[in-house]
């Protein structure tokens, strides 16, 4: 069914798909329509959840966490500093290696308070051991949420759906809402790998001693460092195990795209602009009005941010004359998180395109197309002379 | 109460390990095990980070026969939540949950989540033993250590501010069920767990659970010690049910009866040792004023 309705009623109508089990959440802007729609569809029956109103975002993971390791499929969602309250929880969850499914309606960070737009919240989280993908459009969204149980129950990594507030949770846009039947042709119901249960004596998540341990039988357990080892080379295998799953989703729906990297106008682009999120769309525009001025541009939106998908950024980027990496988030002191990554990424290549970095739209400052073409024009025009430095775009000082 | 339990009739199944991580005479010990013959085996128990997270024992060994979910310091009530917002979805409703948190986790940093469950009326028992400090990182001050405690973040003169409600707390969110226990009284606190269970909704069970490490006694004098802060009046067995306070088991024997001296409780530890006469004093008659109003209600 196709219908016109804002991001969060995507995400919404992809978990009520998912037959999600548990749901818990705390209201926080710009994520609140999405866990209303959700009691709206429990409290009408067309639902069959568990909806918890819990009293903090800690809590609603806790809620998740506890609800994941007895069996059940969680959801939650929140935002900016909802997100960074659930801190603790978060690294809790993947060590504890539970696939929940979590939105993050992207927004800024406090302090001064900001309701609007930015990337700090997801990408300050990019350590906790959850997977992150970012989505461009509606149907990406609820794509997207069924795709992160998939991968999540696979793994046994957690994954945050990552999109952009208002820009996308608020706007409302035409998207394919697919059918039951389909959905329950592609996402298995959750079979999880131990399941809290009576009758079953375990001691979950409990206190590790630096080395390796004989369990009672004498065999030798994994012990703090393996089990954390573990979860990177999961997280590692998750890169290959998602483009599995966007054959098979692409297979019973018709729809994928390249599970990494999306790119528009990029195969003779000599200079690419890379980012996160939504932006990728506005720079669309950039790149059709470069390419009437003859440059040879194009875009690129990066959909998986964790794991670092690092082999098919190389391949994307390391032929390439300039990179530009357009960025709504900071490692304060140091440089765009993503430029980074990016420039790790390509350290090894032979021929190293130059990189920029530009960061832009903190707190909801708005994005204008024609302050993204001057920059994105100057990089190509210059992409030598532009230093490490990254450049702020729109700062009123 | 109905039926009152005996040392005849208590269940003879064992669901703790002998030779768990517990110290000396430690006063969990005897709680816990008492608490899970009254859970029973179809339960799943939430533990916080605690002196039970020893007791309990290290990975890969653990010394309870029952499934147990260690949580994060904040949010045992709320993971109790979601243990049972998952049974609800595989339509178990048998199944107890019981959360089992110290007074640390349960009145400073566990109370947002004890009282977001306590007001959605999650049907979980929340049992909270109190040893009245931070023992397991080493008797720091808690909201619950009683004032004049010496403590390692009291260490000369005492907690200056009283101890913390926390039953009083969790009774104002209006819930069916609160009762008070102690280690010394066993069987009480077996009863009332068991009267748990048969009541839907949040319950609560606050544990007095004497600790020789960090209260500073002999550890042959666990049981006599908590005893003592029940016969000096200092800390009462009640239960209320439905809002109704009472008195329940050896409090309610000493109503109208001429209670032991605070003292013998105050001086026989040592994290007392910087009471002043004086302290003292206002510690006897503050329990004296309490235990007249109990009196007055029983007669009025």
């Amino acid at each position: 069914m196709h219908i016109i309705e804002s991001g969060n009623v995507a995400a919404a109508n992809g978990v009520k798909l998912a037959r999600v089990q548990v749901v818990a959440a705390y209201p926080i802007t710009p994520q609140t329509p999405l866990t209303e729609k959700l009691s709206e569809f429990v409290d009408a029956g067309e639902m069959d959840a568990e909806y918890i109103p819990v009293e903090s975002e800690h809590s609603a993971l806790a809620v998740c966490i506890a609800a994941a390791s007895t069996g059940a499929r969680a959801f939650t969602a929140t935002s900016a500093n909802g997100l960074l309250y659930m801190n603790e929880q978060l690294h809790w969850a993947a060590g504890a290696r539970l696939p929940i499914v979590m939105c993050v309606v992207n927004r800024g960070i406090g302090a001064p308070w900001t309701v609007w737009n930015d990337h700090q919240d997801a990408i300050s989280q990019r350590d906790t051991g959850w997977i992150q993908l970012y989505c461009c459009d509606h149907q990406q969204i609820i794509d997207t949420v069924l795709k992160a149980f998939y991968l999540a129950e696979t793994v046994s990594v957690p994954v945050m759906v990552c999109y952009d507030g208002y820009i996308l949770s608020h706007t409302y846009m035409p998207f394919e809402i697919p059918e039951q039947a389909d959905v329950d042709k592609f996402l298995p119901p959750f079979k999880p790998a131990y399941a809290l249960q009576s009758g079953q004596p375990a001691n979950l998540n409990t206190v590790t001693l630096p080395d390796v341990r004989p369990d009672v039988r004498g065999d030798m357990a994994p012990g703090y460092m393996e089990i954390r080892h573990n979860l990177h080379t999961d997280m590692r295998d998750a890169i290959e195990v998602l483009a599995d799953i966007d054959q098979k989703f692409a297979g019973v729906f018709g729809r994928n795209g390249n599970p990494y990297i999306e790119e528009y106008r990029c195969d003779d682009a000599d200079f690419v602009a890379i980012c996160l999120g939504s932006l990728s769309y506005h720079l669309r525009d950039v790149v059709d009005i470069l390419r009437e001025e003859g440059l040879s541009v194009g875009v690129m939106g990066l959909r998986l941010y964790r794991p670092f998908p690092d082999q098919a950024v190389r391949a994307a980027l390391s032929r390439r004359k300039g990179v530009v990496v357009f960025e709504k988030a900071l490692s304060y002191g140091n440089q765009g998180a993503l430029y980074a990554d990016i420039k790790s990424a390509l350290y090894c290549t032979a021929e190293k395109p130059a990189v920029h970095n530009y960061i832009l739209g903190l707190g909801g400052r708005e994005i204008k197309t024609d302050q993204l073409v001057e920059c994105f024009r100057n990089s190509c025009r210059h992409p030598e002379t532009i230093d490490d430095e990254p450049q702020w775009i729109g700062l009123k000082m | 109460m109905t039926e009152k339990t005996t040392i005849l009739n208590l269940p003879e199944d064992e669901l703790v390990h002998p030779g768990n991580r517990a110290c000396a005479g430690c006063g969990l010990s005897i709680v816990y095990r008492i608490g899970l013959k009254a859970l029973g085996r179809d339960t799943i128990l939430v533990v916080p980070p605690s002196c039970l997270t020893v007791l309990q024992g290290l990975y890969p060994i653990a010394a309870t026969q029952l499934p147990c979910l260690n949580v994060t310091f904040a949010s045992t009530a709320a993971a109790a939540t979601g243990v049972l917002g998952a049974l609800r979805a595989q339509k178990n409703k048998d199944t107890i949950v019981a959360a089992w948190a110290g007074d640390g986790g349960t009145s400073d940093i566990g109370l947002q989540a004890l009282s977001g469950a306590c007001e959605r009326g999650e049907d979980l028992i929340f049992i909270c033993y109190d040893n009245e400090a931070y023992m397991n990182t080493g008797v720091q001050r808690s909201g619950t250590t009683p004032q004049g405690v010496i403590t390692t973040t009291t260490p000369f003169s005492g907690k200056a501010q009283k101890k913390k409600d926390v039953p009083a707390i969790i009774a104002a969110h209006g819930i069916d069920y609160v009762a008070t226990a102690s280690a010394s009284y066993p069987l009480d606190l077996y009863d009332k767990i068991v009267k748990a269970k048969t009541i839907k909704g949040p319950k609560y069970i606050h544990v007095h659970t004497p600790c020789p490490a960090g209260w500073g006694f002999d550890p042959r004098y666990t049981v006599k010690l908590g005893k003592l802060a029940v016969e000096t009046g200092l800390f009462d067995l009640y239960e209320i049910q439905n809002g109704n306070f009472a008195l329940t088991g050896a409090s309610e024997k000493l109503l109208g009866k001429d209670r032991k001296p605070v003292t013998d409780y105050l001086k026989t530890q040592v994290r007392f040792k910087a009471l002043s006469d004086e302290q003292i004093d206002n510690i006897q008659k503050e329990t004296d004023a309490k235990w007249a109003i109990y009196n007055e209600e029983k007669n009025g």
